[in-house]
């Protein structure tokens, strides 16, 4: 090949390894970005009067004087939407009854979207769900609400080939002429002032428990059982998982026996991770029964079947890196065989076994498949440590995937959803950089 | 030379060095310091790679607080010789040995006999700087640990009596708790030498100690050797044969897993009795 068709295939290379990385970039950023903010929504964002009300109430967090202050200053306002509702309740006794019928469930319906604006309206009885126990706590979702109870949405079926268009009618428009005509424009006009947003950093998103499933609250829970899961995955798989890697570098022979033990390991590492958590409920729960049902020690031990080989390659890998010389130095000097692993080598391959348990953690802490059958629920209280070998637990991972697809208001708590993203996508991150920080740190020593 | 010469030569040896297999003493073996006492002593001795035979029945004894230089091509067997002495070899599943070694009357690969006790005995200096990667004291200070010294002061003492002997006690005086890994490459074999002293030897193995370094830390090696000569039996495996003459008393020459010649080093570089040891000495091969 001659000079210039080499340089032209070298550069052409450079471009096509450039422009696959940029790819790979842009894929990043697509998926990052929304996540992130996304998920800061959880944390900063409009508050409005309802949502500090309800962290006073039931967590006990904030000025109580300045919120019964602020109570007061939205009274004014609040009181006039009643007295509009009120007279509109006057005027219908005094209808017809056929045209009272017809007001009625519009009536209802513009009282049912009041009162998740506003909090429960006098006169109603107190809800039993605390997520109608108080307003809209987030203003870009009172601003949506508001717009809700101006409209009415309807649909346009009148051409046949297209699909139906949506259009909106003044809800004012169905009131026209009665005493509640007017509440449409003053709401618009005066809901700030009934709520009264302010900026709010909400760090209780990651420190309160969930309230009502994840309709209030924070997300503590899930962060606290996705860390005992891959805390208790790391406790069984990390010493089993170096002891194995001792054994294959230091003392395995190479036999038939070997080379089984072997295989047997690369094909671990290439099972799907649910059949990890229906072996994990075959086994450990139906079969050895460490707990009765679902339970974070169950969890734990499927998820560190699932990363040992992980930790065994890694582990591996990291002492055969580790220079023979140092290994027949210690020999030479009248070290047995164990106290050369001990104090040389293990030491020596410590940055490697490190980043492999921890990129490990990482992913038992990511993982959802194996923990769905052996440890995970989707509502439920913060455990205490002496509940993990009998009680089940939230988890990020799980619980990502249930409030997007199973809870029953899916849509009204994106941001939460977004939040727990967030909160385990910068969880995994941490680790990893503390791995590749903690990794530095030790070859530093190393190298003196 | 002519070539045709040569290769009458080679043949000629092959014959004769199987006649020189048997048990060789050194003629001056009655001038032997501590009265004369092999330290060392192989008997048929035949170390095995699988089915390769790469040291063939050597029957050689070693002189006790003598320096001896083992010399030869390539392939030869020296360092296989030199590391069979203290059971090195152990490392490579394949390898086993035939006839016997003898260390102070002891079977060296006798079936009780503890590899661990007998390294602390005979110890090793390997090709390549190794230390370890801690401070320069915990290099030193590892041997006598793992033997259960424990108190600070005496291994404070060992190590500087280590570091002094090795002549590199001036050199990290001030800097114990640096890694030993800083050091140049002269200073981390002598490191190594110190290392090995520290846990108390009778016997040095050096294997080729100087081929990684620069003239100027050769030079410190073999100063080294010099200072330590008279103290310790000490084996050198080197391909330098300007150093051999300059640090040995003894030199052995192996040829193709063949011990061809064990002579007092000056009769061996001035009057070899073997053509093939002329040849190797004068460089006609190497």
């Amino acid at each position: 090949m001659n000079l210039g068709t080499r340089k032209i295939l070298d550069r052409s290379f450079t471009v096509v390894g450039i422009t696959s990385i940029m790819l790979m970039a842009t894929a990043l950023l697509v998926v990052v970005v929304p996540i992130f903010t996304g998920g800061i929504g959880a944390i900063y964002f409009e508050g409005t009067i309802e949502h500090r009300k309800l962290q006073y109430n039931e967590f006990g967090k904030g000025d109580r004087g300045a919120i019964e202050r602020q109570i007061a200053e939205t009274e004014p306002y609040r009181n006039e939407v009643f007295r509009i509702l009120d007279a509109f309740g006057d005027e219908m006794e005094t209808m017809e009854p056929g045209e009272k019928r017809n007001y009625l469930s519009k009536y209802k319906k513009v009282r049912k979207m009041l009162s998740r604006l506003l909090g429960p309206l006098p006169g109603d009885q107190k809800p039993i769900l605390l997520r109608y126990q108080y307003g809209s706590t987030r203003w870009e979702k009172a601003e949506e609400l508001l717009h809700d109870l101006m409209f009415v949405t309807k649909w346009d079926y009148s051409n046949p080939d297209e699909m139906a268009k949506r259009y909106f009618v003044p809800r004012a428009d169905e009131f026209a002429g009665t005493a509640l005509a007017s509440l449409f424009l003053y709401l618009e006009n005066n809901l700030e002032k009934m709520l009264l947003p302010e900026r709010t950093f909400y760090w209780g998103f990651l420190t309160d428990r969930s309230l009502d499933a994840h309709i209030f609250g924070g997300i503590w829970a899930e962060i606290q059982g996705t860390f005992f899961l891959a805390v208790g995955a790391m406790l069984f798989a990390f010493p089993l998982g170096v002891i194995a890697a001792i054994y294959f570098t230091e003392y395995a022979r190479d036999n038939f026996f070997t080379s089984i033990l072997r295989s047997a390991n690369s094909t671990l590492a290439g099972v799907p991770s649910i059949v990890f958590g229906l072996f994990g409920l075959a086994f450990f729960i139906n079969t050895i029964k460490v707990s009765d049902s679902k339970s974070v020690l169950a969890g734990s031990l499927t998820l560190a079947i699932m990363i040992l080989p992980t930790i065994i390659r890694a582990a591996e890998e990291a002492i055969l890196a580790v220079p023979k010389t140092y290994k027949e130095a210690s020999l030479a000097l009248g070290s047995t065989k164990w106290r050369t692993i001990v104090t040389v080598i293990l030491p020596a391959a410590l940055p490697g076994i490190i980043t492999g348990g921890i990129i490990s953690l990482g992913r038992a802490a990511g993982e959802t498949a194996p923990i769905i059958f052996t440890a995970a629920v989707s509502v439920g209280a913060t455990i205490g440590l002496a509940d993990v070998f009998t009680m089940p637990t939230p988890a990020l991972s799980w619980n990502i995937y249930n409030l997007a697809s199973e809870h029953e208001a899916a849509n009204e708590i994106r941001h939460v959803q977004y939040g727990m993203v967030l909160a385990l996508i910068s969880i995994v991150l941490l680790l990893n950089l503390s791995a590749i920080l903690l990794r530095a740190r030790i070859s530093k020593k190393l190298k003196g | 030379m002519q070539m045709t010469v040569e290769e009458k030569d080679t043949d000629k040896v092959a014959s004769k060095s199987g006649a020189t297999r048997d048990i060789f003493l050194p003629p001056e073996r009655q001038r032997v310091r501590d009265g004369g006492n092999p330290h060392v002593m192989a008997k048929n001795f035949s170390i095995f790679y699988g089915d390769f035979e790469a040291v063939k029945k050597v029957s050689a004894d070693i002189l006790s607080k003598y320096v001896t230089a083992i010399i030869g091509p390539s392939g030869c067997g020296k360092s296989t010789f030199l590391r069979a002495i203290n059971r090195m070899n152990d490392l490579i599943p394949s390898c086993y040995t035939t006839g016997t070694l003898m260390f102070d009357g002891e079977d060296i690969y006798g079936r009780y006999t503890d590899e661990v006790q007998l390294r602390k005995k005979i110890g090793m200096v390997f090709q390549k700087p190794n230390p370890f990667p801690k401070s320069i004291f915990d290099n030193i200070a590892y041997g006598p640990r793992l033997h259960g010294v424990k108190d600070k002061k005496v291994l404070e003492e060992i190590v500087e009596k280590s570091l002094r002997k090795a002549a590199l006690w001036d050199e990290v005086k001030d800097r114990m708790e640096r890694n030993a890994l800083g050091l140049s490459g002269g200073q981390q074999q002598r490191l190594c030498v110190a290392r090995t002293l520290a846990v108390g030897p009778e016997i040095l193995l050096l294997d080729e100690p100087t081929s990684a370094l620069d003239p100027k830390a050769t030079a410190k090696i073999e100063d080294l050797i010099e200072e330590l000569r008279g103290s310790y039996t000490i084996l050198i495996v080197t391909h330098n044969m300007q150093q051999a003459s300059r640090v040995s008393d003894y030199t052995m020459f192996y040829y193709e897993g063949d011990l061809v010649e064990y002579a007092p080093t000056k009769q061996l570089f001035t009057n070899p009795r073997d053509q093939v040891t002329e040849d190797y000495i004068t460089g006609r091969f190497s």
